[in-house]
């Protein structure tokens, strides 16, 4: 786009969070608007409709009161952009990119589009380093990798984002290099905001980390801007600056809601429960703005959180997500209820890209089967507890009996875990404890060779071993 | 054509509505913008054209000029697609990252083919002779040991005035015709038009995909159709991937089709370090990636599939056994549904437009086995493993639906299998093949007799395990008879052992049909042996099953060589077993 900016007196009409313009000259989609009206502060306007006869803005602020007749509308010649740099790192800015920390705007290094462009696939390097969380839920049995995006799926009441802010907090890269973190908050409570800026406070995590804040208060049209803005500072800093750049989006679901606001409010053929058809596409160009590039030494990964609308995993937010992002964390509202912290149902959960980053060199060489097992005995022990409401515990064979027991103390002292993170080794640990406290034909799944190679099979000098329960 | 002082007078997305331009046809190209993206027209009315163009439109603004190009959307075919990775309208991503940058940013011109190399071109045809459509005149080594044929171009033919070896690049001419043509090593084609053939040829051979789920259970002819559709995670990439590593085809066209990134990388990474177990070459050599992510413009995306469809017919055309996989059609009908609701067009059920099961229809119609158009006489087939993803896993939704009906073959994935990390999550109740009797035949030939009985078998088994495990989540296993529980064990060992099979496995991620067939044999021997045994008078509870499970999974376990060394263990647990002293 070269054109200069050009103001106009008066819009032809305003609707919801919509502005039409008539005959404007050289009007460019994804233009920037200013719009000013005597007494008011100025708001800010994407063009999404571009035509000679009619022009359509989006505004991305409180549209209460505009008058269009009454406006100065400018059509600033740019597309939204974000100032990105180092800089940031530290400041907490809104969700269009202004300061809320009392500083003044960042200078920054350079300007980058919000929208940003799509990584080319060829130049893509296939993730593969393990990034330790210190939760073993995930790092025993979903492991995380950088340049990964894997969503937490949460439910109302369930602690997704607790879930995050500990993964912030513990996360550690396998060589301790430099690394940030970026936080969008999209249309969360100011409840929600402090307690996760205290614990980012308490922790030291703040110093490393950028924050944009689109709180439940402000305009929702400005939660589509907040992801957008947080990637493109990420990315600088994963791209431009050499940093592993941990990203972590709260909450999607107040994304989705925003962007259906404005399809309604722009009468497009709602779909799926009145999501727009187009909501695939367009979580995917923020989703697949995860990954690295060959030749570069950062990487952006993406930890994004939703709630499940009614725990409903089928609903179209998680749904789309799902297929869009390697893998989720699914947060189960039985285990929460049981008091079990990070309350992560590992059966619905996944990491897509766990293989490339597990076993010899990465993790441990026997990870892969290790976890298999377990996941296996856990997968038959639900089932059995199932059958168990009905017929009993007495009515199942043996080896249903053991994995139901076994599957209880999985969810106790596997998945639960006190604060604080456990380092990768006592997750081994902790599995081992559960898979030899049975007999060895139970476990199906474990070579002889992976078996006896197992930590407390060592001499009985090892201090790692802790006996079984 | 006529190329008109057209300007752009309105952007909504990714459509562009422009004019005048009274000459426009349907599907022609046109130059968008003073960047010059590539968009084409999708209606006219009047003097205006509506385009879709097939990059961001972001900065993209009304008054911008729009110049027609006349010509439909085509793609250069010829020596140099082996290996390629392309976007969605053809450009190579390789070349792209060196004019672009590591991202795309819209308008990066460039052409499918090498514009630079030479090829040795060998003739097959000699002066005086007649050529007609799709004649063989000549050969070029594309990769070591595959032989690009070249052909007429459907629709031209003449007498050759002059033939000659040598060197060429892909557009000089390597033969004269007397009428004064010349036929050159490569020739455009429109994407959206079929590829024409002489005949099409029964479907009577299986198309071998070394999972054994598929080739015992759902087997899918040469030249057939597959729907692949399950939920998010449930393992649709795992298979397309598998298939295109694996599968007996000389050729593998893969379409990511709005899909992941990190997706192509793996490929990227994996392909080239992988050998073809026939040719010894890397995988690489026979694979041509058509990639379009999630997050890259959708109308490009609408047009990968049909780009892709178009270049496996070129090498089917040259007589080669060509599997095309795409991941996923869904996406392909999602552009199709976005591009159709800014069209303002009339929708269908959820949106889809009222063409959405015409359109796919001709698609999977492009699939088959046949006799190529021209000589020398050769047969090619086309293979189509589609990958769908319902929305919420609901099958019932428009796309899985419409391809269900054309499709040949439906591998249906199930979210619970993949919860229980039952993989390949493969539903055999609701799966079904239509080329099964068709092809059993070949397997009863080549595989082994007694094919068809063991699959018979092995399904009865599975069914009765399912009946009894609704019985037994009533009353308990204990309440079962031995006779059941035995029913009960051994269609799990069936499920665990023989049909599930990890694409992780170094030695199991390709299974050959004898080893696919003996697995199922013993496995099922192994349950006859135990109710010789229970009949002998030995209780369920005592039986040791441990020794056999072993041996079965050491043949699972077992390579594509070793595995009949692996066979006489499992036959001497099943023998213990039959003998009743497999007890504990
Ligand atoms: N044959 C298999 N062997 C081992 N693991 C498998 C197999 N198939 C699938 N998986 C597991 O399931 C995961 C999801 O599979 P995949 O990515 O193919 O799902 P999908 O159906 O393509 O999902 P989406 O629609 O979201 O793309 C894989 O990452 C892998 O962990
Ligand atoms: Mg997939």
């Amino acid at each position: 786009m070269s054109t200069l900016a050009r103001s106009y007196q008066g819009a032809a009409g305003a609707a919801g969070p919509l502005l039409f313009l008539e005959r404007t000259a050289r009007v460019a989609l994804g233009e920037w608007v200013t719009i000013r009206l005597p007494g008011a502060a100025d708001r800010r306007g994407q063009v999404i409709d571009a035509g000679e006869t009619m022009t359509v803005v989006q505004v991305l602020d409180d549209t209460l009161g505009l008058a269009p007749g009454e406006a100065t509308v400018t059509l600033t010649g740019e597309v939204a952009n974000a100032v990105v740099g180092r800089e940031l790192i530290g400041r907490s800015l809104s969700g269009a990119g202004r300061p809320l920390d009392g500083l003044p705007a960042p200078v920054g290094e350079a300007l980058r589009p919000i929208n940003g462009a799509p990584m080319n696939p060829a130049r893509r390097v296939r993730p593969s380093e393990f990034i330790e969380t210190g939760v073993s839920a995930i790092d025993g049995l979903n492991t995380l990798v950088r340049g990964q995006k894997l969503p937490v799926f949460s439910g109302p009441g369930l602690p997704g984002l607790e879930l995050a802010a500990s993964i912030v907090e513990q996360a550690r890269a396998p060589r301790g290099e430099p690394f940030a973190v970026v936080f969008a908050g999209i249309g969360i409570t100011a409840r929600e905001t402090q307690g996760f800026l205290e614990r980012f406070a308490r922790s030291g995590a703040l110093s490393r980390t950028v924050l944009f804040l689109n709180q439940a208060s402000d305009p929702t049209i400005e939660r589509i801007l907040a992801p957008r803005m947080a990637l493109a500072a990420a990315e600088f800093l994963a791209f431009d600056a050499g940093l592993h750049v941990l990203v972590v989006m709260a909450d999607i679901t107040h994304y989705c809601d925003a962007l259906r606001e404005i399809a309604t409010a722009r009468q497009e053929i709602p779909g799926r429960r009145g999501y727009p058809g187009y909501m695939y596409t367009d979580l995917a160009t923020i989703f697949e703005r995860a990954g690295l590039l060959m030749g570069r030494p950062g990487s952006v990964t993406q930890l994004p959180i939703l709630t499940m609308p009614d725990d409903d995993i089928t609903h179209p937010i998680p749904d789309l997500t799902g297929y869009i992002t390697e893998g989720q964390i699914v947060l189960s509202r039985e285990l929460h209820r049981k008091g079990i912290f990070p309350p992560v149902d590992v059966l619905p959960s996944l990491s897509r890209l766990m293989n490339a980053g597990i076993g010899k060199g990465r993790t441990v060489p026997e990870h892969r089967q290790w976890a298999d097992q377990l996941y296996a005995l856990y997968a038959q022990g639900r089932e059995a507890r199932l059958m168990a409401a009905i017929v009993g515990e007495a009515g199942l064979g043996a080896q249903d009996r053991r994995a139901l027991e076994l599957a209880d103390r999985f969810e106790r002292e596997f998945i639960g875990q006190r604060e604080g993170g456990r380092r990768l080794p006592e997750t081994f640990a902790a599995g081992w404890r559960l898979l030899e406290s049975l007999p060895r034909e139970d476990l199906t799944r474990l070579s002889d060779a992976v078996w006896e190679a197992r930590p407390s099979a060592e001499p009985p000098s090892s201090p790692a071993a802790e006996p079984a329960r | 054509m006529t190329t008109a002082p057209a300007t752009i007078r309105r952007i909504t997305g990714t459509l562009v509505e422009a004019g005048p331009l009274p000459a426009a046809g349907l599907y022609e190209l046109a130059l968008v913008g003073e960047h010059r993206l590539l968009g084409e027209v999708i209606r006219v009315q009047g003097s205006i054209a509506t385009l879709q163009v097939y990059e961001d439109t972001n900065g993209l603004a009304a008054g911008e000029p729009v110049i027609s190009s006349g010509r439909p959307l085509e793609i250069e075919l010829g020596p140099g697609l082996l290996g390629a990775i392309l976007d969605g309208l053809g450009r190579p991503l390789p070349d792209l990252a060196r004019t672009l940058g590591d991202f795309l940013v819209a308008g990066g011109e460039t052409s499918t083919l090498d514009q630079e190399r030479r090829w040795h071109f060998e003739p097959g045809v000699i002066p005086g002779q007649v050529v007609g459509p799709g004649d063989v005149i000549g050969t070029v080594e594309e990769r070591p040991g595959w032989p690009h044929r070249i052909l007429v171009p459907p629709g031209r033919g003449g007498t050759v005035l002059q033939a000659a070896a040598g060197d060429f690049t892909v557009r000089e001419p390597v033969v004269r015709l007397t009428d004064g043509g010349t036929l050159a090593l490569s020739h455009r084609w429109r994407v959206r038009a079929p590829r024409p053939s002489a005949l099409r040829l029964p479907d009577d051979r299986p198309f071998l995909t070394g999972q054994r789920i598929f080739d015992f259970l759902f087997p899918v002819a040469e030249g057939g159709t597959v729907a692949v559709p399950g939920g998010f995670g449930t393992g649709k990439t795992v298979i397309e991937q598998s298939l295109a590593k694996w599968a007996d085809a000389d050729i593998i066209v893969y379409i990511g089709c709005g899909e992941r990134g990190n997706e192509m990388a793996e490929v990227l990474n994996e392909f080239p370090a992988l050998t073809d177990p026939r040719t010894g070459r890397s995988l690489m050599d026979r694979t041509i990636m058509v990639v379009n992510t999630s997050n890259m413009p959708v109308a490009a995306r609408e047009a990968s599939v049909y780009l892709g469809i178009t270049l496996a017919e070129y090498y089917r055309d040259q007589g080669y056994r060509v599997a095309l996989m795409a991941d996923s059609l869904s996406r392909w009908a999602e552009a199709l549904r976005e591009i159709s609701a800014r069209l303002s067009e009339m929708p269908g059920e959820e949106g889809y437009p009222t063409y959405l099961a015409s359109r796919l229809g001709t698609f999977y119609e492009r699939a088959g086995r046949v006799r190529c158009l021209g000589a020398p006489e050769r047969e090619g087939a086309l293979t189509l493993i589609t990958a769908i993803s319902p929305p919420g896993g609901d099958f019932s939704e428009p796309v899985t639906q419409a391809c269900l009906r054309v499709a040949g073959a439906v591998w249906a994935l199930d979210p619970s299998l993949a919860h229980q990390r039952q993989f390949p999550a493969v539903d055999w109740e609701t799966s079904y093949s239509e080329y099964l009797n068709r092809t059993l035949p070949w397997f009863e030939q080549e595989a082994g007799a007694g094919w068809g009985d063991a699959r018979r078998r092995l399904l009865e088994l599975l069914q009765r395990g399912r009946e009894l495990k609704e019985i037994a989540a009533l009353v308990g296993p204990d309440a079962l008879q031995d006779e059941d529980r035995l029913i009960l064990d051994s269609a799990r060992l069936l499920r665990e052992l023989v049909l599930a099979q990890s694409a992780y496995s170094p030695t199991d991620a390709s299974s050959p049909v004898g080893k696919t067939l003996a697995l199922a044999r013993l496995a099922l021997a192994l349950h006859d042996a135990a109710r010789t045994a229970l009949g002998a008078g030995r209780v369920f509870e005592r039986l040791d099953f441990a020794p056999a499970r072993r041996a079965l999974i050491a043949l699972r376990e077992a390579g594509a060589d070793a595995w009949p060394a692996a066979v006489p263990g499992v036959e001497a647990a099943v023998a213990l077993m039959a003998r009743g002293e497999a007890v504990r």
